[in-house]
């Protein structure tokens, strides 16, 4: 049987409140407001659909910036001319090997103080990105670049030489084969991993609480840490991990479709569906495959 | 196979055409891997309209030469040019420097090239595959390369599976889409990397027909092949490498039949 992880967590928050309602009859020290909670989950605040909406946009643009800097990366590794070896070599080198929280401090303070960069308070379209946001949308997508090299470059050595060869002896040059044939054909094994890179993105987005950015759990530290809602930590992170899950949701829905469009033409078992991926695959074909 | 293929180079039409009628021209061709000495001086001239069939034992280098025809390997030594162009290379002060990647683009654009695995492009219908290189490469207009696609897919007698991805093709069926394939671009000559040889034995037949019609129409072709019926019925000349160098040539009779080297006895006498 596979695992149900949607069944699974639910379980497990079950539990929790249950304990948790336990322990509080016992002692009667914590004094719910189960209110905090539901108002947060169903009547959410400006504040906090601004940290939700702060949370996918921070996301999606470093991960965009991440893929293209992957395939650049993985381009480069695969290059046969050396110096463009090396520095995707370098690249990967520092940006895994170093702590994100390191890279997203340096970058933005490190940089501000000694006046190397300071990144300026800019408007685009009429929406304000502040300097926080930027660096930490660049240290984000910087440092996914590095993880999105090797998972692209796994997804180009997987392609057949032969389809490079095919591309070449119809007179495509290496870029046109790339684009056209090795790519297209690298996309279908790269957007599985492609998928846990980004759902961890928009979990890592927390990250940036260090350079002040209010998204999503940097909003909800903030209740927590002042106003009305202050110290009621049970109540808001439960919600805050509601959020979350609910665009992590979202996110492998999105990722299903995107794996079936690019199954086309490989035949073989299709990807799970949302329900098979949420609650496992039952075998309701008699689970033969 | 119930359709019989007919007319192939009327679907795509005029092909270009050397001025002196040798297609092929390969003189002192040597070709290293490493410290392993493959081609060892390899001359051979292809005239136009001819088929030329090339056999020899495995290792004899007889695939490796046929790559370098368009370029897919470098050679070390020698010149191979194709209607008269020097393939991969261009002399400079009396050497030779390898060629651009866009000018040996634009040479391999004339060659076309079937291989023994194949190499249609899975992500793409059969007809697409057909399509891709005359739009990417020629820039021909996307109509104009559906319709001339749409024919030749008849020709070679699968016009029911235009839309079909190439994984739910059987062998046979994937090799005459990529003779379609190498067709679409015109070219002067096409290579054939054993095209059969990976084909299940009631496939065989029904590839070695359309090559047969194209060879009938005129195509220029060398064909790295073991089929003796092919050879027999539509090759104009054989060649026997060895060890890298060709040891014996002639009309397909007269090489089966009566064979000069002994190599080529033995070598033979294992095939047939």
């Amino acid at each position: 049987m596979r695992p149900r992880p949607a069944l699974l967590v639910g379980a497990v928050l079950l539990l929790v409140v249950l304990l948790a309602g336990c322990a509080s009859q016992n002692t009667g020290q914590y004094v719910y407001n189960w209110s905090i909670f539901w108002d947060s989950v169903l009547r959410p605040s400006p504040r906090i659909v601004n940290g939700i909406w702060l949370t996918v946009a921070i996301a999606v643009t470093s991960q965009v910036i991440g893929i293209i800097l992957g395939v650049l990366g993985a381009l480069g590794r695969l290059a046969r001319f050396r110096p463009a070896r090396y520095a995707a070599n370098f690249y990967v080198w520092i940006f895994r090997g170093t702590p994100l929280l390191v890279q997203i401090m340096f970058l933005y303070y490190g940089l501000l103080v000694t006046h190397i960069y300071s990144w300026p308070d800019l408007s685009l379209l009429g929406i304000a990105l502040p300097s926080a946001i930027q660096a930490g949308i660049f240290a984000l997508g910087v440092n996914e670049g590095a993880y999105m090299t090797e998972i692209v470059r796994a997804g180009i050595l997987s392609v057949d030489p032969g389809q490079l060869e095919a591309a070449r002896s119809l007179g495509m040059t290496y870029p046109k084969a790339m684009r056209r044939i090795v790519l297209p054909q690298a996309a279908r094994v790269v957007v599985p991993p492609l998928g846990n890179e980004f759902n961890n993105m928009l979990k890592t987005t927390s990250l940036l609480v260090v350079v002040a950015v209010p998204e999503l759990f940097v909003t909800f530290s903030q209740l927590n840490g002042s106003g009305p809602t202050s110290f009621h930590p049970f109540e808001l992170f439960l919600a805050c991990a509601v959020w979350f899950l609910l665009l992590t949701t979202i996110w492998s829905i999105i990722q299903a479709v995107i794996e079936r469009r690019l199954g086309r033409g490989f035949g073989g078992e299709s990807p799970p569906g949302l329900f098979d991926r949420l609650f496992g695959r039952f075998s309701s074909s008699g689970g033969a495959h | 196979m119930t359709h019989t293929p007919h007319d192939l180079l009327d679907a795509v039409g005029e092909l270009p055409q050397s001025p002196d009628g040798l297609v092929v021209e390969a003189t002192g061709v040597h070709k290293y891997f490493g410290r392993l000495h493959v081609l060892r001086g390899v001359d051979l001239t292809v005239k136009r309209r001819e088929v030329l069939v090339l056999i020899g034992p495995s290792g004899s280098g007889k695939t490796t030469f046929l790559r370098c025809i368009n370029h897919l390997e470098r050679i070390q030594q020698g010149r191979i040019s194709v209607n008269g162009h020097l393939i991969g290379y261009r002399e400079e002060n009396g050497k030779l420097v390898e060629d651009r990647e866009r000018n040996i683009a634009a040479q391999r654009a004339q060659i076309g090239m079937v291989f023994q695995r194949f190499n249609l492009f899975p992500h793409l219908t059969a007809l697409e595959n057909i399509m891709e290189a005359p739009i990417q490469v020629r820039g021909t207009p996307e109509d104009e390369a559906r319709e001339m696609g749409l024919k030749l897919l008849e020709r070679v007698g699968l016009e029911a599976k235009v839309d079909t991805y190439p994984g739910r093709l059987s062998g046979g069926q994937q090799q005459r889409v990529a003779i379609a394939r190498a067709l679409a671009m015109k070219p002067a000559l096409i290579l054939f990397d054993e095209p059969t040889s990976a084909l299940d034995p009631e496939m065989i037949g029904e590839v070695l027909d359309v090559m047969k019609e194209l060879a009938v129409e005129g195509m220029t072709m060398i064909v790295v092949s073991h089929e003796m019926g092919f050879a027999r019925e539509v090759g104009d000349r054989v060649v026997m490498m060895d060890e890298g160098v060709i040891i014996e040539e002639g009309s397909p009779a007269a090489l089966f039949e009566s064979p000069r080297e002994e190599r080529t006895k033995a070598f033979l006498s294992k095939i047939l």
